[in-house]
């Protein structure tokens, strides 16, 4: 565990893997820290913004004191399934990259246990890890100034669903119909950390 | 029943001010012109970074705050940010406002006013905003503030994420709460001018000043950086001496705070303000302190922005080896 510095704004914790930051984040639930206004978990740290006044040594100190040994807390709260029309741009271009046909992607994507690990790039945009390395894949080249709402995607270890149209480079496999951001809902965000997500083919359906 | 009694209860307020009156319920500020970019900001949303929501909010927060105090609002009340100048507002009903932040010419119905004072508009009168000569932002704060309906818990709209209320348009209603109880108690604050041709900000190095070379750092905290047009509430865009790494490859994405000097592959950085992103995949080489942020937040495209480094009061950041 590494802790840095955000001038008087932050703390940023670098851990070794997801993993950590799953278990940090569960830790810093179960005893928050004096003086954190919210915690910001990514692919290997978690960001702690500090309120002003608060004293960003006592924070570091205290984090360090954390525990960050997985499987103390597993409950992953709720599991949702969401359906997804595999009709995406980027489905022949995954399946070169993989080594797999389309219907063994599809397969795979929809074989696998998802954990959504943190939110980030825009609200209710939920980073999801899998336990299928194979569909480990590198973003686009060039990022597509439009990506509509409901695109199911793939880049690096994740898989993501955008929650409304924005520009985006990760790899488009399908679209969904599911509220992944609704705002009459609470929460609004559908894919929260710690979530499990499983998608299901909705042609098969 | 004596008239003090009354004054307690729902009876008529007999020392009600301007703004106070009965018919508190259905004030509003209606807008007549926006300038180049007016939106409602408060405080910020808080505690709702895990769902990839940021904190948005004034960008300035010191004048913000002296807005509402004032107006003897609680802090918090949300009121108008406009970049630039160039907003009208018509009372609708009467209204008591300040104007504080970048110092814009004020006219109500054609007469001059002052900014950082308690200003009265009787029903229908129309606050205008001029171009301010130095600074970015003002603030427009009403008493009993900016009534929108509060999204996750804040009345910001967040530009980036597309959160918060509508920007506010010609012809737009924007009611006005109730006023608080508590009455100004000050017609006018003294302050500091805001804006300048060249702002000295406060920086800590880090979190990734190991990503840069030591030149680079030196580069950083000894040049002239000019804020470039291409700026906004999520950041102001500089340019000037390139920083370059130290290190290739990619920084897996992690959270972001407002001041972040963040660097992209051009190697000229960004300074993050209110509406940053949530997270993000280049290195952060230096974080302006908190304090310097509202200067930040007044530095209009054109001026020249210079890091100093703050020595740190404390210790080295503390490292721990797992087992």
């Amino acid at each position: 565990m590494r802790v840095l510095r955000c001038a008087d704004t932050g703390v940023l914790v670098e851990v070794a893997d997801l993993a950590e930051v799953i278990a940090l984040r569960a830790a810093l639930e179960a005893e928050p820290v004096p003086g954190v206004t919210d915690v910001v978990p990514a692919a290997r740290t978690l960001l702690l913004r500090i309120g002003p006044g608060t004293d960003p040594d006592m924070v570091a100190a205290a984090v360090t004191g954390l525990p960050l040994a997985p499987g103390g807390r597993r409950d992953f709260g709720e599991t949702v399934t969401i359906p997804v029309f595999y009709d995406g741009e980027d489905l022949d271009d995954v399946a070169e990259l993989t080594g797999l046909t389309r219907r063994e992607l599809v397969e795979a994507h929809t074989g696998a246990t998802w954990t959504v690990a943190f939110c980030g790039f825009a609200p209710g945009f939920g980073y999801m890890v899998g336990d299928d390395p194979r569909l480990h894949v590198p973003r686009r080249g060039e990022a597509r100034t439009r990506v509509p709402a409901g695109s199911v995607a793939l880049a690096g270890e994740f898989t993501g669903v955008y929650p409304r149209s924005s520009p985006g480079g990760w790899q488009l496999l399908g679209r969904t119909g599911a509220r992944i951001w609704d705002l009459d809902r609470e929460p609004p965000g559908l894919l929260r950390p710690g979530v499990r997500v499983r998608f299901t083919d909705a042609e098969a359906s | 029943m004596s008239t003090r009694t009354a004054t307690r209860t729902a009876g008529p307020r007999t020392t009600a001010g301007p703004g106070d009156g009965p018919s508190a319920r259905r004030r509003a500020l209606e807008i007549v012109a926006t300038g180049p970019m007016t939106t409602v900001q408060d405080a910020g949303r808080f505690g709702h970074a895990d769902l990839g929501v940021g904190r948005s909010g004034a960008a300035d927060t010191d004048s913000y705050a002296l807005a509402n105090r004032l107006l003897a609002n609680p802090e918090g009340a949300a009121a108008l940010e406009t970049t630039l100048g160039g907003l009208r507002v018509r009372a609708r009903g009467p209204v008591t406002v300040a104007v504080t932040g970048a110092d814009t010419p004020l006219r109500v119905d054609g007469r001059g006013a002052a900014t950082n004072t308690v200003l009265h508009l009787p029903d229908g009168a129309e606050l205008a905003m001029g171009a301010p000569a130095r600074g970015l932002r003002s603030y427009l704060g009403v008493r009993g503030g900016v009534d929108v309906p509060p999204v996750l818990g804040s009345r910001s709209t967040d530009v980036l994420a597309g959160l918060g209320p509508d920007l506010p348009a010609p012809g737009t209603l924007l009611p006005v709460g109730p006023a608080p109880t508590g009455f100004p108690n000050v017609d006018h604050a003294p302050t500091a001018p805001v804006g300048g041709p060249e702002t000295v900000l406060r920086v800590v190095l880090g979190p990734r000043e190991d990503w840069f070379t030591d030149a680079a750092v030196d580069t950083l905290l000894s040049s002239a950086y000019e804020v470039t047009p291409r700026s906004d509430r999520v950041g102001a865009r500089l340019s000037g001496p390139v920083l370059d790494r130290a290190r290739t490859g990619e920084l897996p994405s992690e959270g972001m705070v407002a001041g972040a000097l963040q660097v992209p592959p051009g190697g000229e950085p960004v300074l993050f303000l209110a509406d940053h992103p949530v997270t993000g995949g280049y290195p952060v080489v230096a974080v302006v302190c908190a304090a310097d942020l509202p200067r930040a937040a007044q530095a209009r495209p054109g001026t020249r922005v210079r890091f100093t480094l703050r020595t740190r009061p404390s210790g080295p950041p503390t490292e721990r080896q797992e087992t």
